[in-house]
């Protein structure tokens, strides 16, 4: 029982001492993000890797998730022989949640792990305290690019998949099964709102950015300098950052449409 | 990886993306709201229960969209819902026409429909269109049969 | 065979200085200095608290005690920003070179300069050049860092360590895991570019043969303490047993072979009592 306690105890003051030390190294980072935006090519560079290198798993999950949608959606809808509200439900689907969420879950395990890995190597070889002895701020030069870097593509990469998506949904509704395709615009004009809709998920995926992009730094800088402490930071970059996004996505999702 | 090809694809990463938002925008939320493009005139109406019409419902007449719900107010002089309406210039409707709140669908949304009458003067920008019908709200059709069903059984 | 017998105008002077990580004491009581132009090994078995040395001239540790002055400048209550000025005066070269993997050679040189001057393109190219030439590889330029050897990326990471043409050169185990050419290659290297910068350098290392032979001054150090000093010849005469030990690789002396341990005839006996 005491040992029970006292394991609590410890993860608790352990949990605590990682959000308190995450969050100390978010504003450093902050502070040193000066040269991300100076010496913008710094920034281009992550961008390429963690937006463009992303693109592909984004487009083709984001195709698979609207063509399951369309089909998943029409199957329902035309029990109640409501199949003219495919469009809504594809794209309602798309732009609040599957959009946002599923991108940010392929961001994480794509360019989230990746990030954690280069920044966990480089930390493994010396390689950014070679950078500090050389009077260079590892923090400025090599973590504050890959963050925004990451920061800056999610929100591309969310609007990417949900637009692929709905041309999904409409490759299967319209041109497979054949819903009126003017139907299936109009329908969908009509129900999705912008503000409602497409800035609020463009705002969660912002938020996603902000979090994955952390959370990938943070384990990489923080790692155990050894191809082990590597491995198992990048676990942890993927498992805490689609933990996080699921929890983000609810608290969002509840202040955004319930809480008004 | 030369710097050049590298700007290339950031360069079309970013444009895709933005692509991507603006069709999302356009085409999929419809920020230019069809069927109120161009010139639109201000309509109002009273009714006596809206049910659940909402801003931005379509204003629709023989089934085409020919305007939005703008806003709705509550009038505590009169107790009827102020509704307010952008209807497109091109079509104009009499001055007798008749707006009814109407559910497409079993249980779709509610829109406002226009039933054109005869005369001969047209509604302007700013007319109040006198002649509503409220929504048909389940709950009161619903109890209204049950009263009636009870009073048949009472009467025998 | 008491104090560096140069250490007038010291680059570095550490006094009495305790350091260590945490609950655990690395090093205690330490007094070293190292003059403009000197060549300085610290020596010691591994653990011996020879890269904690190295991390307090460079500021990465503090000290608990004492004093250590770099440049003339206290470590102890230094800025971050002060720090940073005083590295552009450092180089150090790390135990496998450290090269950043995703530029190639060349740009590993130039980091620093284009890090820390205006240069233009064309000077920095030149300059990157003659520091690659000086360490022999002036045409492994355009090669990335997973296409070297051991001994190649050693002299790369030599080569930018001295890009800034540093008063203050360090090295963490240059010699470790090289062939013995490579190794012949890097200790020549770090002699020349110390008597070329007018440098002081100091070479942390267990490698006694290669580093006697280039250095003007030697540190012993054991489990956390400067156990002897001197040149190398009053160092390889020392009647010292543990630097005889250390210097002439003996298996067993004052550094005994075994880890402490309760006596191997109690050990089997207790064995051999919990399996009756």
């Amino acid at each position: 029982m005491i040992r029970l306690l006292r394991t609590l105890g410890h993860l608790t003051v352990d949990g605590i001492w990682q959000v308190g030390f995450a969050t100390r190294f978010l504003f450093a980072m902050l502070r040193h993000s000066g040269p991300s935006f100076a010496r913008f090519s710094l920034t281009i560079r992550e961008l390429y890797f963690s937006g463009v290198l992303s693109l592909v798993i984004i487009v083709v999950s984001g195709a698979f998730v609207g063509m399951v949608l369309g089909l998943q959606g029409y199957d329902t809808l035309q029990r109640f022989g409501s199949e003219s509200a495919l469009g809504s439900i594809v794209a309602l689907s798309l732009l609040r949640e599957l959009g946002p969420v599923v991108a940010a879950l392929l961001f994480a395990s794509r360019a989230g792990s990746a990030v954690t890995a280069e920044i966990g190597l480089m930390k493994a070889t010396e390689q950014l305290t070679a950078m500090d002895m050389m009077a260079v701020n590892p923090l400025a030069r090599v973590v504050a690019p890959r963050f925004w870097g990451g920061v800056l593509s999610m929100p591309l990469l969310a609007a990417i998949f949900s637009t692929v998506g709905v041309i999904g949904g409409w490759f299967i509704g319209v041109v497979v099964i054949g819903v009126d395709n003017g139907t299936f615009w109009s329908q969908m004009a009509n129900s999705v709102d912008f503000r409602e809709d497409v800035v609020n998920g463009v705002i969660k995926s912002f938020v996603f950015g902000w979090a994955v992009s952390l959370i990938a730094v943070f384990q990489g800088y923080d790692c155990t300098p050894t191809a082990e402490g590597v491995s198992r930071a990048i676990t942890k970059t993927v498992v805490y950052s689609s933990l996080m996004v699921l929890a983000l996505d609810f608290i969002l999702t509840s202040f955004m449409y319930i809480v008004k | 990886m030369n710097r050049a090809i590298l700007d290339l694809w950031v360069g079309a990463f970013v444009a895709l993306g933005f692509v991507a938002l603006m069709f999302l925008a356009m085409q999929v939320a419809n920020v230019s709201e069809e069927g109120t493009r161009g010139e639109t005139i201000t309509l109002h109406a009273r009714f006596e229960d809206i049910g659940g019409l909402k801003v931005k419902a379509p204003v629709k007449s023989a089934g085409v969209v020919v305007g939005r719900v703008t806003a709705i107010r509550f009038d505590s002089n009169t107790y009827q819902a102020e509704v307010e309406m952008k209807v497109s210039a091109v079509y104009p409707f009499p001055r007798d026409t008749i707006a009814s709140i109407l559910t497409s669908g079993l249980l779709g949304e509610q829109y406002i429909g226009l039933a054109a009458g005869a005369d001969s003067e047209m509604l302007k920008d700013g007319d109040r269109i006198e002649m509503t019908q409220s929504a048909l709200v389940l709950e009161k059709l619903i109890g209204q049969f049950l009263f009636n069903k009870a009073a048949e059984g009472g009467s025998k | 065979m008491t104090t560096n017998p140069d250490s007038a105008d010291p680059v570095v002077e550490l006094r009495g200085v305790d350091a260590g990580y945490g609950e655990r004491l690395i090093l205690s009581g330490i007094d070293f200095s190292v003059r403009r132009g000197q060549l300085v090994a610290v020596m010691g078995g591994s653990g011996s608290g020879k890269t904690t040395l190295l991390r307090l001239v460079s500021g990465q540790l503090r000290a608990r005690k004492g004093s250590v002055r770099v440049f003339g400048e206290s470590m102890e209550r230094i800025s971050e920003k002060e720090l940073y000025a005083l590295r552009r005066r450092m180089g150090m070269l790390f135990q496998f070179g450290a090269l950043f993997t995703d530029l190639s050679v060349f740009d590993n040189v130039a980091f620093p300069l284009r890090e820390h001057t205006d240069l233009p393109e064309s000077m920095i190219r030149d300059l990157v050049l003659l520091k690659l030439n000086a360490v022999g590889l002036r045409g492994a330029a355009t090669l990335m860092p997973s296409e070297l050897s051991g001994g190649m990326a050693r002299r790369v990471a030599l080569a930018r360590s001295v890009a800034l043409d540093p008063e203050l050169i360090m090295y963490d185990e240059p010699f470790a895991g090289l062939d013995p050419i490579s190794l012949g290659v890097i200790g020549q290297a770090i002699r020349k570019l110390n008597d070329a910068l007018g440098a002081a350098s100091i070479l942390v290392t267990h490698d006694v043969v290669e580093s006697l032979a280039i250095v003007d001054y030697v540190y012993l150090v054991s489990q956390g303490k400067i156990v002897a000093q001197g040149t190398p010849d009053e160092v390889r005469a020392s009647a010292d047993p543990f630097v005889h030990q250390f210097i002439h690789a003996e298996a067993d002396g004052p550094v005994p072979f075994h880890y402490p341990a309760p006596s191997i005839e109690k050990s089997l006996f207790l064995e051999a009592e919990a399996q009756p």
